[in-house]
């Protein structure tokens, strides 16, 4: 018998999309940071820890580029 | 600018420029969206409205249709003027845009907040204890172009020059084509003479930091170097002085929301996007390069298009209760600072100002209104924003 896990999320950013705007940096800074043109980089292998799930949602859904994924493995 | 003549139907006679529009959009999208949400006009020699959130994103991430090369709509069309990155396409956009990104990332703009904070403390000292100032002209007008003056290492003994060409350009202009490319050469004059002082005497200023910027390895020519500055200039000024003064109207009208702000300061990133939703002060245009369709309405080559990302943050099909100020809106995707490949450079300047400023006179002018018999007066054109706002406290 295997024991079932919770899946674990991650973010990711998609860089042709991003532009820059930053959003996801002041909503979720544990999550997300930006390079030297201001493009957002997840910070870390972009695991969120559970405790950070609901900022994690909030950054996604105020990405005006849409640039946020999650993916879960 | 001369009186613009009546308007005869918003779907098919638009008119930015005029004061109905001016005064109170807002009535004018709701009913667009109902019945016509691309609308069109022959003046300016041709141009079309959309008002849908959806269709404004589309037209913002398709440059091959809609080229940025004409930003403003006049009247008629003027020859071709250059301020790289904003009047650039792909490919030649990007790496213009990349030499002024890295110079305006929150970074690079956190250092400036103390500078940000005296300007704005010692404009609230001049006023606070009279009981009466105008929010537009004494306070939000006179920070950004401080701000701007110090960041370009510019004496703001200019600033009445600034507001001049920014007037002459925007306002005035827009039906007096002689006129702009007056400004256009005296702003180039002016910064030609600043960008060769730099070069003699290299500071930390923006000009001087543009001058050891490279594309594919060779410096600036003087025209991108012109061209960049004056879009800073242009960009950075009447854009955030209307923001803000929208915010101050806002708070000063809205006595439940200025409260709730002063009570729980926490709330000011969420309020300062809201706002900027809300009272977003910039559309901008694209000209028609190629035939093409976007939400099943066909758009013409040769004529010009307004993206109004005013009119696109108040879809209700994108934000609920569109209308509605909510401070604390959770879910925000407001297109204030455009969408794609043109976001704003400066939105993260702006933000800072924008929040220094409203928590200084906050802390100092926690309770205030309108005037009594006030008269808000707006600015016509790619810009809007209160230019006359008479506040009590
Ligand atoms: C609240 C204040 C501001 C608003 C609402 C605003 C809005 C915008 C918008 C909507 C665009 C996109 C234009 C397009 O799609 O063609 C833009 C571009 C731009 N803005 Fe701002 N802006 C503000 C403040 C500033 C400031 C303070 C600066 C600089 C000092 C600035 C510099 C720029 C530049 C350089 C671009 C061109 C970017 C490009 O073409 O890649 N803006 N702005
Ligand atoms: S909010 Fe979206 S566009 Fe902005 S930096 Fe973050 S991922 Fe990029």
């Amino acid at each position: 018998m295997t024991t079932e896990t919770a899946p674990v999320l991650r973010v990711e950013i998609d860089a042709a999309r991003c532009q820059g705007h930053g959003r996801c940096v002041v909503l979720a800074p544990e999550l997300f940071t930006l390079d030297t043109l201001g493009d957002a980089l997840v910070v870390g292998d972009g695991t969120v820890p559970p405790d950070l799930q609901a900022k994690a949602t909030l950054a996604k859904a105020n990405c005006p580029e849409y640039a946020i994924r999650f993916a879960r493995d | 600018m001369k009186a613009r003549p009546p308007v005869t139907d918003w779907a098919t006679d638009f008119d930015h420029m005029h004061q109905d529009w001016t005064q109170d959009p807002y009535p004018i999208w709701q009913d667009l969206r109902q019945r016509c949400p691309v609308a069109h006009t022959d003046r300016f020699e041709g141009a079309y409205l959309p008002v849908r959130y959806a269709d404004i994103r589309e037209i913002a991430y398709d440059p091959a249709h809609f080229s940025s090369r004409r930003i403003v709509i006049r009247d008629e069309r003027l020859p071709l003027v250059s301020f790289p990155p904003i009047t650039s396409d792909p490919p030649d956009h990007r790496a213009q845009r990349a030499v002024l990104l890295p110079l305006f990332t929150p970074a690079a703009m956190a250092p400036h907040e103390a500078a940000i904070r005296r300007i704005c403390r010692g404009l609230v000292d001049r006023f606070a204890d009279k009981g009466t100032c105008d929010g537009a002209a004494d306070y939000a007008q006179e920070i950004t172009v401080a701000v701007t003056a110090m960041l370009l290492g510019i004496s703001s003994d200019d600033g009445d020059l600034f507001r001049r060409w920014l007037n002459d350009l925007l306002v005035v202009g827009t039906d007096d084509p002689a006129l702009v490319m007056r400004t256009h050469g005296e702003m180039a004059g002016f910064f030609m003479k600043e960008i060769a002082l730099r070069r003699a005497n290299p500071g930390q200023d923006i000009i001087s930091r543009l001058l050891e910027a490279r594309i594919d390895e060779a410096p600036l020519d003087d025209a991108q170097l012109v061209g960049m500055v004056r879009l800073l200039l242009i960009a950075g000024i009447d854009t955030t002085w209307s923001a803000l003064g929208s915010c101050l109207l806002h708070l000063a009208t809205h006595a439940d929301d200025r409260r709730r702000l002063v009570a729980d300061p926490s709330l000011m990133p969420t309020a300062i996007e809201e706002l900027l939703r809300a009272y977003s002060p910039v559309s901008i245009a694209r000209e028609i390069v190629a035939d093409t369709e976007v939400g099943g309405c066909p758009f013409k080559a040769g004529q010009m298009v307004l993206l109004s990302f005013a009119a696109a943050n108040r879809d209700p099909e994108a934000f609920p209760d569109a209308d509605k100020v909510v401070l604390d809106r959770a879910e925000n995707r407001h297109a204030a600072f455009g969408l794609g490949i043109h976001r704003c450079i400066g939105s993260h300047l702006a933000r800072l100002e924008m929040t220094i400023a409203l928590e200084e006179w906050l802390a100092r002018i926690p309770e205030f209104s309108l005037a009594p018999d006030a008269i808000v007066t707006w600015s016509a054109g790619a810009v809007r924003g209160p230019r006359q706002l008479p506040l009590v406290f």
